[in-house]
């Protein structure tokens, strides 16, 4: 990292933990959802952007985080960080299961497997009433004291994602990291020079699943509710497109994707109810004009260094 | 007739040929699906919407028509044809541009199709629940085997498949505008390289799967609720058939549509509140032994 960078970042974090002292309560609320769909992003481009695997179907992930946070909270009586820890560990779960499942296909197989067995966990989810409460979700979720206050919930959240976005910063800069790229590269060569090809893409989808049951978790913390279209498939593809408009191989990229994509949707939604025409034609935009995603123009509009370390590496 | 009783209770049996039913639209539909991901190679999210639009069109149609059975038959002619409309327009528009671009990229600009589909139909129709009648010489029921009641419609249906799938075989193997079509599927630069206009085969197929969506959506228009969301379900099961049933092969489709439809209907019978797991799990077993699918993937 450049100087400038250490920065940026140390400014960019400065400026978050004094937000809430001069932001609207309804503002807070919109940072912390940014903030945990940015996280909730970047775990997806771990996969998609990183691993080179088409996880079509992310949200399941951190739909299951939420469910699973939820029902800890309300169904027994452990204390609160048992569920929270619980959450992100049966997205994990989830991931390995439907990573051994679909991890023998290839790409486009496997991100269309994945599209359908993550609805059928949808369908699961939002039929079975006695236990998750079936299409309405569960609402008014207890929390902790400690974290019912929207500012705690936003202090909450932004550490949670700082430490968990720091742990995937240093995963993709370790080994394993650097292994998986290659894969994604040339998984043949990769094969031959002696890397597990498969475990290596297990592994990291165990872990884009963990992280995004964190963000599910998050999502529980702030807004105290949970309902199925946390794992519904559209969900998932706005997901990546956060991921591609911001940047798909830029770390940060998927953050500011989901910002834009977030507050968008906001100011959208208090003038329309057609938002979804509105993301399908930025969508389209996306595709034509900035495929490379608003990092991926600005690191060729000035060509140097933005917080772009990865791009020299390939 | 009693034989047939004693060795399966009628009520499997009724559940049996609604199953039937149910295959002959996802048929139709996979079949179209499978036709552009094996030649074009996109995974058309937005066909669900296609069939969608097919269904809302088709109610549309036979209101226009004065409602009776003359209407359903208009609108089997020309709901399918105002997809195929939309389709070409979309594939001239924007998906020729994007053919050497990465599946990922594909992918979501028909999500994005999706999306801006799905809001138009609620622009255009509201969220209301819509309904087509059954046209009249196919109300009412015919008894089966004696004395199961089994609707007229279904029995139209049942037969339907079978011809769109043998008319698919003819054209996709005996005519030369299918055998290009297979060619270019294998090696698309080799087919350009002989001279022939691929971006011109590649809007045809397009427009012909997209036109099976609307079909399939005309077809179980009178059997259902037209309404919005109708997609989403479908577009999954869509996708099942055609992954176990090897992408690209439209008899995969037809093995395909046929597993899923009767683990439906029957998986109903066993587990009321989920029977909807069954299917699923055919497929996981499918894939378990036959990850690229039962049939030969044209990939």
């Amino acid at each position: 990292m450049s100087r400038k960078t250490i920065w940026g970042l140390g400014a960019g974090i400065i400026v978050l933990l004094l937000c809430p002292l001069f932001l609207p309560r309804f503002y807070v609320y919109l940072v912390s959802i940014i903030l945990l769909y940015g996280l909730l992003a970047t775990s997806l481009n771990l996969v998609l952007g990183y691993g080179g695997i088409y996880q079509f179907h992310h949200a399941v992930f951190y739909g299951v985080g939420a469910y699973g946070t939820t029902l800890m909270l309300t169904k027994t009586g452990l204390p609160a960080i048992f569920a929270f820890i619980a959450g992100p560990l049966v997205s994990a779960a989830f991931g390995l299961v439907l990573g051994i499942i679909c991890i023998r296909l290839s790409k486009l197989y496997f991100g269309m497997l994945q599209i359908s067995l993550g609805s059928l966990v949808w369908a699961i989810v939002y039929r079975w009433y006695s236990f998750t409460g079936g299409d309405d979700g569960i609402h008014g979720i207890p929390m902790p004291e400690m974290l019912s206050s929207p500012k705690s919930a936003y202090y909450f959240t932004l550490i949670i994602t700082l430490v968990s976005l720091f742990i995937m910063w240093k995963i993709i800069r370790s080994p394993f990291g650097s292994a998986l790229q290659g894969i994604r590269d040339n998984p043949v060569r990769s094969e031959m020079i002696g890397i597990n090809v498969r475990m290596h893409q297990l592994l990291s989808l165990v872990l884009a699943g963990f992280f995004a049951g964190v963000a599910g978790s998050l999502f529980v913390v702030v807004d105290n509710t949970v309902f199925p279209d946390m794992l519904f498939w559209t969900l998932s593809l706005e997901i990546v497109i956060m991921c591609l408009l911001g940047g798909g191989f830029t770390f940060l990229g998927p953050r500011l994707g989901a910002a834009v994509i977030i507050a968008l949707r906001t100011f959208v939604s208090t003038y329309t109810d057609y938002w979804a025409l509105v993301l399908g034609i930025i969508m389209m935009l996306v595709i034509f004009f900035l495929p490379n995603g608003i990092l991926g123009y600005v690191e060729e509009k000035f060509k140097r260094g933005f917080v772009e370390p990865e791009i020299e590496e390939r | 007739m009693d034989a047939v009783y004693s060795i399966i209770p009628a009520g499997v049996l009724s559940q049996i040929f609604v199953g039937l039913s149910r295959t002959t639209i996802l048929f139709i539909v996979a079949s179209g699906l499978t036709l552009i991901l094996g030649v074009l190679r996109i995974p058309n999210v937005a066909h669900g919407s296609l069939y969608m639009i097919g269904a809302f069109t088709a109610f549309t149609v036979t209101k226009l028509a004065g409602g009776g059975s003359a209407g359903f038959w208009t609108a089997l002619v020309i709901a399918p044809l105002v997809v195929a409309l939309i389709s070409l327009i979309a594939e001239r528009g924007m998906f020729q541009f994007l053919y050497e671009r990465e599946h990922l990229m594909l992918l979501l600009l028909t999500f994005a199709f999706s999306l801006v589909f799905g809001d138009l139909v609620k622009l255009v129709w509201g969220g209301e629940y819509k309904s087509v009648p059954v046209p009249h010489i196919f109300q009412g029921f015919v008894p089966l085997f004696g004395g199961l009641p089994f609707p007229r419609y279904n029995l139209f249906l049942l037969i339907a498949g079978p011809v769109v799938a043998i008319l698919l075989y003819l054209l996709t193997n005996k005519t030369k505008m299918g055998k290009i079509a297979r060619a270019a599927a294998v090696d698309r630069e080799m087919v350009g390289a002989v001279g022939i206009n691929v971006s011109r085969v590649f809007a045809t197929v397009f427009v012909i799967g997209c036109y099976l969506a609307g079909l399939g959506g005309v077809l179980v228009a009178p059997t259902v609720s037209v309404t919005l969301g109708m997609d989403h379900n479908l577009i999954i099961e869509a996708f099942l058939i055609v992954i176990i049933g090897g992408l690209g092969n439209i008899w995969g489709a037809l093995l395909g549509a046929l597993i899923f439809g009767l683990t439906q209907s029957l998986g109903i019978l066993i587990w009321p509140k989920f029977g909807i797991i069954f299917p699923y799990l055919a497929v996981v077993v499918v894939l378990l032994f036959r990850p690229t699918g039962l049939l030969k993937s044209t990939w």
